[in-house]
């Protein structure tokens, strides 16, 4: 395992997408040092910024405030990523593959545009978790993103497929434009959820606003739900499907699009 | 003194095919040379093949329109070509809407020396003089937008062609541009109502009289009376409509007896009814336009992959818009003329497409005076300008388009006539397409030769049996005779100049002007006009009142 350990926190924002196990897993510790960060504009060396310690291998964790580091797991196809403390924007965007868990929270576009993986985040997130960035057709692609506390806005936007979890309640605009993938809403969100939805799932745990251009279809029990919660229980975030303690309320939309995606809507038996 | 020295020079303007010679070059021209001046440097150019540097007679590098492009697909920014900042090159991106000093960096990078950006809003060409002054290594020229000014088209409905010909020297002076471009004539102003101009004979929507024939017969009339360098430069109507050669065909028997340069000519050669039937006509096409020996054309290909719609079509662009379902964009131009801008991709297995890319290829091999039709993808509309080598690879060697062509779904192969074609394009009139032909057609008297006196604008590739590679990577570039480009790197960022054109007309025309823009625009007179001070390096051709 190799630990990077952040000295002060720089005062501006430090690019280090170097920071991934595909590319410090084969060089030496003293090759890590040498690889270039961007302090602002400026070039820098990681050992600038970072102790660099341990033994080569396809595990890193990196320590301290590192609220201010983005880009870290860029691209990451493999291995573990640890990140002992806050991390800053972009964290895994673009990941195809590995793993990623953040003691603290993450920033804003955490996980955008990956195509597989599996993120967690201990703490909270900030906005366009799993998003495509300003213009693309599509955000993430595959893989699954977990998080304990709460997410910015546009949660999802524009994802095609994979599972994005978020246990605390979450601001506007999640799944806009939603082409697929799953939403899990353990806590609720607030306004306009599926806006512009064309295909997908959001659960909702919690009541939430709906837009009007969602229609009530039926109150069921959806067989797949089984599935999810199997699959969900093991990154501990059960989420209910047994008929006995309760039912979802189905809406689809968003018809201002016109699109066929789905809101469920948890309702304990009361 | 500059000496170019064995190398096999392609000047087919001077009559000049493949002859080795030594080209001379002092103070920016090629010259004679004469024995008392001392030649200082010497390139070796053995070996190698001398042309003029490309112009490009149809493009859009700058402008609102553009920039409004660059903006709507920040996806595309992520994925261009990176330019660093180094030395005296500055940071930029390339991609299908480069930004200003890339393009520089990008024509020059592969020979072209000279570009006509097409499409120049009066109200909008301050901020494409400044974008045109950021674009470095090539000289420039710009066409401002006259089919759908509506102080114009008014002057038609009411018969006052001689007002309407003052009205347009005018506004060419104000944009200080360099001719007229017209886009689908009265279709952009009936797209102010909802409504396009279809057929060429009726009443454009909002006008009694006019016509769309009118307003192109009209334009070229004042064209050739302004004695513009470079005639009236006409988009057609019913771009991209399945049985639009009708169209194409008509529209030039309306211009007969005047000169005209047609705009992107495949996108004007389609026969069928709707999207399912669409087929290839540029047969003829080709016919009528080797049989109207007034007319130019450019090519307009089009080339797979991504590409970015830019043009004053505004009503097809919401065509294409609701096709694609992606993003579109629209603007209002007051009262002059509008935009859209739709991404789009070009796809080899979609029928359409396939019959695009095959007519743009078919119109370049049919016409076969090289002086009548040029290459040009309608940057970024067809594909982007950078993938021009692609094309000559095509037109060159007809073995590598047909392997291109097997791709293609069999239904799209029985629409097309590429397949028949046998025809391989020679380095000579290669020259011609990309740089005499196109210099001929814009007036342009000192580009796209190697004559004593033309500009020192000299591409010098490696000689290679891969043309496609030859074209992309030329071994020297020269630029008014400083080696801007060697080596496929760029080793001096001169700026480029701009040509303008002044025509005569009566002054008291302001008198006419001023009262009906302080009425109709929301802007005040005065910062109307671009002053000529903004214009960093203009060269002005002033000319002659009306005989």
């Amino acid at each position: 395992m190799i630990t990077l350990t952040l000295g002060d926190a720089p005062a501006v924002p430090l690019e280090a997408e170097v920071l991934s196990p595909d590319t410090i897993a084969p060089l030496s510790l003293e090759e890590i040092r040498a690889l270039p960060v961007f302090l602002g504009k400026r070039q820098r060396r990681v050992a600038d910024f970072f102790a660099v310690d341990g033994e080569s291998g396809d595990v890193v964790e990196v320590h301290g405030d590192l609220r201010r580091v983005k880009w870290i797991g860029r691209g990451m196809s493999r291995g573990v990523l640890r990140v002992r403390g806050d991390a800053g924007m972009h964290l895994g965007s673009a990941m195809t593959g590995g793993s990623i868990e953040v003691s603290g929270d993450a920033g804003d576009w955490l996980g955008a545009e990956m195509s597989g993986g599996m993120i967690r985040v201990r703490g909270s997130a900030g906005g366009q978790v799993g998003a495509a960035y300003r213009g693309a057709l599509s955000g993430m692609k595959d893989g699954t993103i977990v998080i304990d506390g709460s997410a910015g806005l546009e949660v999802g936007m524009r994802m095609k497929r994979g599972t994005i979890v978020v246990g605390g309640p979450v601001r506007d605009f999640a799944g806009l434009q939603m082409k697929g993938g799953t939403i899990v809403l353990r806590s609720g969100a607030e306004l306009r959820a599926g806006a512009w939805m064309n295909r997908g799932t959001i659960i909702s745990l919690a009541p939430i606003p709906l837009l009007p251009t969602f229609s009530y279809a039926a109150t069921y029990n959806p067989t797949f739900l089984r599935l999810y919660a199997r699959r969900l229980a093991t990154f501990g975030c059960a989420i209910p499907f047994d008929e006995r303690d309760g039912a979802y309320r189905r809406y689809t939309g968003d018809a201002a699009v016109p699109g066929r995606g789905e809101i469920l809507v948890w309702q304990p038996r009361s | 003194m500059l000496r170019i020295a064995g190398g096999t020079v392609y000047d087919p303007a001077n009559g000049v095919d493949g002859i080795v010679t030594d080209l001379f070059v002092d103070d920016g021209r090629i010259v004679q040379p004469a024995a008392t001046v001392a030649v200082d440097r010497t390139i070796d150019a053995t070996g190698m093949i001398v042309m003029p540097g490309g112009v490009d007679v149809h493009t859009h590098v700058a402008g609102g329109a553009l920039n409004f492009a660059r903006g709507l697909v920040p996806e595309n920014q992520r994925a261009a070509r990176k330019f660093l900042h180094a030395g005296d090159r500055r940071a930029g991106l390339g991609g299908m809407t480069p930004t200003t000093f890339a393009t520089g960096y990008l024509y020059a990078g592969m020979g072209w020396t000279t570009v006509n950006e097409a499409a120049v809003p009066i109200l909008s060409a301050r901020h494409t003089h400044e974008e045109l002054h950021d674009i470095p290594l090539v000289d420039k020229t710009s066409l401002v937008l006259m089919a759908n000014n509506e102080f114009v088209l008014d002057l038609l409905e009411a018969g006052e062609a001689e007002r309407a010909r003052d009205v347009v020297a005018w506004l060419v002076w104000a944009a200080k541009a360099y001719g007229i471009k017209a886009v689908n004539p009265g279709g952009v102003e009936a797209w102010k109502w909802g409504k396009n101009a279809n057929t060429l004979h009726a009443p454009i929507e909002g006008y009694g009289k006019v016509t769309p024939a009118q307003i192109i017969e009209s334009l070229a009339e004042i064209a050739d009376a302004l004695q513009l360098p470079h005639p009236v430069h006409l988009h057609c109507n019913n771009l991209g409509v399945p049985g639009n050669f009708e169209t194409t065909i008509e529209t030039m028997k309306v211009l007969q007896g005047h000169r005209a340069h047609l705009a992107h000519l495949q996108f004007h050669a389609y026969g069928g009814s709707d999207w399912g039937s669409m087929r290839s006509e540029s047969a003829r096409v080709a016919e009528a336009l080797i049989t109207n020996r007034n007319l130019t054309a450019d090519a307009g290909a089009v080339l797979f992959g991504d590409a970015v719609t830019i043009t004053a079509d505004g009503p097809w662009q919401h065509l294409l818009y609701q096709l694609t379902g992606r993003k579109w964009g629209n603007l209002d131009v007051e009262n002059e003329t509008g935009c859209g801008i739709v991404p789009y991709v070009y796809k080899d297995r979609n029928l359409v497409n396939a019959v695009q890319w095959a007519v743009g290829l078919e119109l370049l091999l049919l016409i076969d005076d090289p002086w009548r039709i040029f290459l040009t993808t309608d940057h970024p509309n067809g594909g982007c300008f950078w993938r021009y080598p692609e094309i000559i690879q095509m037109l060159m060697n007809r073995e590598f388009r047909r392997e291109e062509i097997r791709k293609l779904p069999e239904m799209a192969r029985q629409r097309i006539l590429l397949a028949d074609l046998d025809r391989e394009y020679t380095l000579s009139e290669i020259a011609i397409i990309t740089s005499a032909g196109p210099a001929r057609s814009l007036g342009l008297s000192r580009k796209g030769h190697l004559g004593a006196g033309a500009d020192a604008d000299v591409t010098i590739y490696p000689a290679k049996p891969d043309h496609g590679f030859l074209f992309s990577y030329p071994r020297y570039v020269l630029k008014g005779g400083t080696i801007v480009v060697e080596e496929g790197e760029v080793r001096d960022v001169a700026t480029g100049r701009e040509f303008i054109v002044r025509p005569a007309c009566d002054d008291a025309i302001e008198d006419y002007i001023r009262p009906l823009f302080e009425r109709f625009y929301t802007m005040s007179f005065a910062n109307y006009p671009v002053e000529i001070e903004r214009l960093r390096h203009p060269e002005v051709v002033n000319l002659p009142r009306h005989p």
